[in-house]
């Protein structure tokens, strides 16, 4: 077994896997945070929504394409002078997050404003005969309806943010996708390769696990 | 009291008008059950829905209660919805939230009352429409009678003075939407709630409504009692509700080889059970053939038509004796 892992030292393993974990953390709140918003903005200004906007929102919807199609590696790279405006730093796991919400938010905005768009409009028109304030059609109608399919896309997000933070080795931002390219790859340690391949698989697999869970829980049709 | 004063409605698609409704006047007095039947796109949709603003006039003006409802801003058409309730065809209900909490919905929105009084009155209106013991069910577990009532119960918790029925009961088996209508009916009588809904099922009309209007291509076409329009359908789009498929024209060839004088009879009330036709023929000596006939009831009203055609002794003094018994007679062919 030791002849096998020659080249690991578990408490590098330990230390990428916690910063993994914390960039991954410290970004999917934050993206949540501005993410959830933005898509409930996109849904309301959207084409026969109740506050139909056409010219904000084809800013919106500019913005938020332009931002998803960016490679997430310039998005790192071009990110690094903002990021130090607002961190202090353009290093290690509070380097990383920034560039890692800007990457995922306009994603989860999307996912966000589908989620909304599947709620049947019956409901919005039912809630508005009762004599609902457009905030309260929002908070007591739309998204607890929307509710398993927001935190599907929560899911989706987490996934594609674990997947992210591979590359934030680029600013030394660590963790396990980091580890594997710096050992796995450049080294030739393909039993790091290994090792940080699974955790991330198992990662993975809890995230995805814990959604599906949710989402059963909160589906009530 | 609903008032209509020349209410005009157009959507805009793609730059071009659509009228919807065309000027329109009506008056919906409080207390009755008020049906509006159509096919679809007649603008019956468009009318209720005019009611509580879901749908902005194009022009004219819609008093409820004598209060200008087109003159209400934001806040307070807000508050003028919380006192009509409104039921869907689709149910409309929230598949998050449990049915007592969808009965409670518009009594949290308004804020009014506390917890506790919420809690009561959401246990009062179940036990009013039969659900008590589905309080904590979630809508998905519902059959879709139980899930309309659910939607009544709803419509009910802030104690509206109106009641809007979209298509209530179209998408209902005949055997649940005649339960629904029933409680509806029983709900105007114990609230003396005014009750507006849209069909476009005479069966409905008949059932429930004391007034009704028929809509075609934006216009209110006819209008009355029920038991007139019913009976005594004038324009084409209200005798093809009435009479379904029989078109007058096939009727009068299919009678063009009966001889005698061809009478339509319409019975209301007692007269209905009246065994009027054989005192007729004895004292005047006519004979007579049914050719056609429906008995019905309209709301609690029996009613019945005959056409018939009289052959021999006195046609005319029959006809006086018809009449003389309250039974209103048509001649279809002389």
């Amino acid at each position: 077994m030791s002849e096998l892992f020659t080249n690991i030292d578990w408490y590098d393993i330990w230390i990428a896997t916690l910063d993994t974990l914390l960039m991954l953390g410290g970004s999917l709140l934050f993206t949540v945070l501005f993410g959830l918003p933005l898509g409930i903005l996109l849904f309301l200004t959207g084409p026969r929504q109740m506050f139909q906007r056409n010219g904000l929102y084809a800013v919106l919807s500019l913005i938020v394409n332009a931002l998803r199609s960016l490679p997430f590696i310039i998005l790192l790279i071009v990110m690094i002078p903002v990021t130090k405006l607002i961190t202090g730093t353009s290093l290690g796991v509070a380097g990383a997050i920034p560039p890692l919400v800007v990457g995922a938010t306009p994603f989860f905005a999307r996912l966000v404003e589908t989620a909304l768009r599947e709620v049947d409009r019956g409901i919005i028109e039912a809630t508005q005969s009762m004599g609902a304030t457009t905030a309260q059609i929002i908070t007591r109608a739309l998204l607890p309806e929307a509710r398993p399919g927001i935190i599907a896309a929560i899911t989706v997000i987490a996934i594609t943010l674990v997947s992210y933070t591979a590359m934030a080795g680029v600013v030394g931002g660590g963790g396990l996708g980091d580890l594997a390219i710096r050992y796995g790859y450049q080294r030739f340690q393909t039993d790091v390769m290994v090792v940080t391949v699974v955790l991330l698989l198992v990662l993975v697999q809890i995230l995805q696990s814990i959604g599906d869970r949710l989402v059963v829980h909160y589906s009530r049709k | 009291m609903i008032e209509f004063q020349q209410v005009t409605k157009a959507y805009q698609v793609a730059g071009r008008e659509i009228p919807a409704l065309h000027s329109t006047d009506l008056t919906i007095e409080a207390g009755q059950v008020f049906g509006i039947i159509g096919h679809s796109g007649a603008g019956k949709s468009t009318l209720l829905r005019l009611i509580n603003r879901l749908e902005e006039p194009s022009s004219g003006r819609i008093r409820v209660n004598g209060e200008d409802v087109t003159a209400l801003d934001a806040a307070g058409l807000r508050r003028f919805r919380q006192r009509v309730g409104m039921i869907f065809q689709h149910f409309n209900l929230l598949s998050s939230a449990t049915v007592a909490d969808n009965v409670a919905l518009p009594l949290r929105l308004a804020g009014e009352l506390d917890r506790g009084q919420i809690n009561q009155r959401v246990r009062a209106l179940l036990e009013r429409v039969g659900l008590s013991d589905h309080a904590n069910k979630y809508p998905a577990q519902l059959s879709g009678g139980q899930k309309q009532r659910v939607g009544i119960a709803r419509a009910l918790s802030t104690e509206p003075s109106i009641l809007l029925c979209d298509e209530a009961t179209s998408a209902l088996d005949p055997h649940t939407t005649r339960q629904v209508l029933q409680l509806l009916a029983e709900i105007n009588q114990e609230l003396k709630l005014t009750i507006v809904l849209i069909t476009h099922e005479m069966d409905v009309i008949r059932r429930v409504c004391d007034q009704v209007a028929v809509m075609d291509g934006g216009h209110i076409v006819e209008q009355g009692q029920v038991t007139d329009v019913f009976l005594h359908p004038q324009h084409p789009t209200t005798r093809s509700f009435v009479f379904d498929d029989e078109s007058d024209e096939q009727q009068a060839d299919d009678f063009a080889h009966v001889p005698g004088r061809i009478l339509r009879l319409t019975f209301l009330g007692e007269s209905t059970f009246a065994p009027l036709l054989g005192q007729v023929a004895r004292a005047t000596g006519v004979d007579y053939s049914i050719l056609a006939g429906r008995i019905d009831r309209i709301r609690d009203l029996p009613c019945g038509q005959l056409t018939l055609a009289l052959i021999g002794g006195d046609v005319d003094a029959a006809m006086a004796l018809l009449q003389a018994s309250q039974v209103h007679v048509e001649v279809l062919r002389t």
